[in-house]
């Protein structure tokens, strides 16, 4: 399969936007280039957390534990915490084995599991997770409960580091910024493994599993096999975005790993398109820029309209926010950018025609 | 030869219901195989058995020389037997041509590395998955709708692409679950010849039907159960005539 032209004309020019984008943001407030991070570290947790909700069809409500597990383990390899320095090229890839390996230990006891029921254990273990992060300061002293690890290494190669401002053929690469070229990379990357795994042997098994765990078991896929390494997969995106994380905060806490934050990345997914690349890529960007567009925009609003704050801009900003989801929900329960099959699946079980087109 | 099949004393019992009991046959290498029964004679406990669905309390069978009761369905399959569903069970979003290209998932290897890295030889075994997946479809008769999904196919076509989607693993026993089901009379004799044009081309068959007729037409043996037991065995002219499974079917002449 060639590509037309025009698509390759596309990709130049998103290439384009997304190598300039930094330098925009930048004029806007350096603030917004580490959004922009984030929304990056947000693309690749939620194509992870894509990997087992939307290929293989397991409702994981408690994602954001490999992304603690990640974290951590950068932390404690370069911090101050137990004096260790080590490099993060060799620190990234222990973290996602890491995070893979949770995974693995999560998928183990929940493979009988379906539905409503997975989604509780996975809440769950998500919340040990973080509860064993918050304790175990004590007798040994591993994670300093809830002060958390501060002091964290930045990425460096010998005498570059990603954390120190620098000026290259007149452009100023302040560190977010570096930071910003390094994740959209390494989301590159992420994007190109999931697109390639979707249509594939092991992709096809996933679907095939999603759509009749029983029939595919009777067509020889070994299902146990195929969910654990959907669990593995997914946790290694996940420990991987958490060892940038840390690196990039230079601080971590317990408190960064907490429920809402799941919730938040399995609500990019649904939004965006359960099962499309490019929907939860979509998803996630909006889902991290919009809340930080209206934190900046809501308060000067109602001065502008009230002359005072009538109500404080984080509750309006969640209150909209919750209203945007609950709106694509009823209007495009697929998501935003569907899959073909996603579509399917919604129309044959009914649940799409929630808004009928006689009312 | 030894047969391709040999089922010895197979007893499965749920609770206090003996749903099957004792039950021993031997199915030979090309042979078309029936399996009839009034309801609730067994005849879907012995296929699950054979499936792997469930294990057998009692007994075991042997296939292609191997004993392998009480395997998970997806060793099952490996080991040579694929299935149909009586209530059709196919991927029924994704596209006629993806469900049979599932089918292949047994018979080929590639793991996460070879599709990330998109090795060589993956890029040929993906090919070579597609170029036979429309193979069968082709040889089921429903080629034209490779990309239609798979539930917004007609009845008749969603029980060809799911023996299609068996023979993508290559089987050496196809094992059908009523397939007539719910079908009219001239489907019914597409189906009959479908069977045995695959049975023509190396893949020994076993039949669960409730169509008697279609049974008695292509069955090279049959197997009668009644109440979990072994009723009559033999070629089914024979069979036919066996007063015991006209009791069976019928009732016994002294009550009717």
């Amino acid at each position: 399969m060639r590509a037309p032209a025009r698509v390759w004309i596309g990709a130049a020019l998103v290439g384009c936007a997304l190598l300039a984008m930094p330098f925009a943001l930048a004029y806007a407030g350096t603030a917004w280039v580490r959004i922009a991070n984030f929304a990056i570290l947000y693309v690749m947790l939620a194509l992870g957390l894509n990997i087992v909700v939307g290929f293989a069809g397991l409702l994981d409500l408690g994602y954001i534990a490999f992304y603690a597990v990640g974290a951590y383990v950068y932390a404690l390899l370069a911090s101050p915490q137990f004096n260790l320095h080590l490099p993060f090229w060799i620190i990234l890839p222990i973290g996602a084995a890491v995070a893979a390996l949770f995974g693995v230990l999560l998928g183990t006891p929940t493979l009988k599991l379906r539905g409503d029921y997975l989604a509780i254990v996975t809440l769950g273990f998500g919340e040990i997770i973080r509860i064993f992060l918050n304790n175990l300061s004590r007798p040994v002293n591993i994670t300093n409960g809830p002060q958390g690890i501060a002091g964290i290494d930045p990425f460096s190669f010998g005498a570059f580091s990603f954390a120190k401002p620098e000026t290259f053929l007149g452009l100023n690469f302040s560190g977010p910024v570096k930071y910003y070229y390094l994740l959209l990379a390494l989301a590159i990357g992420v994007i190109v493994v999931n697109i390639r795994l979707q249509n594939s042997r092991i992709g096809r098994a996933w679907e095939a599993i999603r759509e009749d765990e029983t029939a595919a078991r009777a067509m020889g896929i070994d299902t146990t096999r195929l969910k654990l390494l959907a669990f593995a997969m997914g946790a290694s995106f996940g420990g991987l975005a958490g060892g940038m994380f840390s690196a990039m905060q230079a601080f971590i806490s317990p408190e960064s790993f907490v429920l809402v934050e799941s919730i938040m990345v399995v609500s990019m997914v649904v939004l965006g398109g359960m099962g499309h690349i490019w929907g939860v890529v979509v998803g996630a960007v909006l889902l991290s820029f919009v809340p930080e567009i209206l934190r900046w925009t809501v308060a000067p609003m109602q001065e502008a309209l009230f002359g005072r704050q009538l109500i404080e801009p984080e509750v309006i900003r969640m209150l909209i926010f919750g209203l945007a989801l609950v709106l694509v929900m009823l209007f495009r329960p697929a998501g935003l950018l569907p899959s073909a099959v996603r579509k399917r699946e919604l129309a044959a079980s009914g649940e799409a025609p929630l808004v009928d087109a006689r009312l | 030869m030894s047969a391709l099949l040999e089922a010895k004393a197979l007893g499965k019992r749920f609770g206090g219901v003996q749903a099957l009991g004792d039950v021993s046959f031997a199915i030979e290498r090309g042979q078309i195989y029936g399996l009839i029964g009034p309801n609730g004679a067994g005849k879907t406990t012995l296929f699950n058995l054979l499936t792997g669905i469930y294990a057998p309390d009692k007994g075991s069978f042997r296939f292609d020389g191997r004993d392998i009761s009480g395997l998970a369905p997806d060793r099952i399959a490996a080991a040579g037997i694929a299935r149909t569903f009586q209530n059709i069970r196919l991927f029924a979003n994704l596209s006629a041509l993806e469900n049979v290209m599932i089918g292949r998932h047994v018979r080929t290897h590639a793991g996460v590395l070879g599709a990330v890295l998109r090795t060589k030889r993956t890029l040929l075994e993906e090919k070579d998955i597609e170029r036979r997946a429309l193979e069968l479809l082709d040889y089921v008769g429903i080629r034209a709708r490779a990309n239609d999904a798979a539930g917004n196919l007609p009845y008749g076509d969603q029980r060809r692409l799911e023996v299609a989607r068996a023979l993508a693993t290559e089987p050496q026993l196809l094992a059908l679950d009523e397939p007539a089901a719910g079908m009219n009379p001239t489907e019914r004799q597409a189906l009959g010849a479908l069977v045995k044009r695959v049975r023509g081309d190396g893949v020994t068959i076993l039949l669960i039907e409730h169509d008697v007729r279609l049974v008695m037409n292509v069955c090279d043996r049959v197997l009668v159960l009644d109440y979990g037991e072994r009723l009559a065995e033999g070629p089914p002219a024979e069979v036919q005539r066996d007063p015991r499974v006209i009791e069976a079917y019928l009732g016994a002449p002294r009550a009717a």
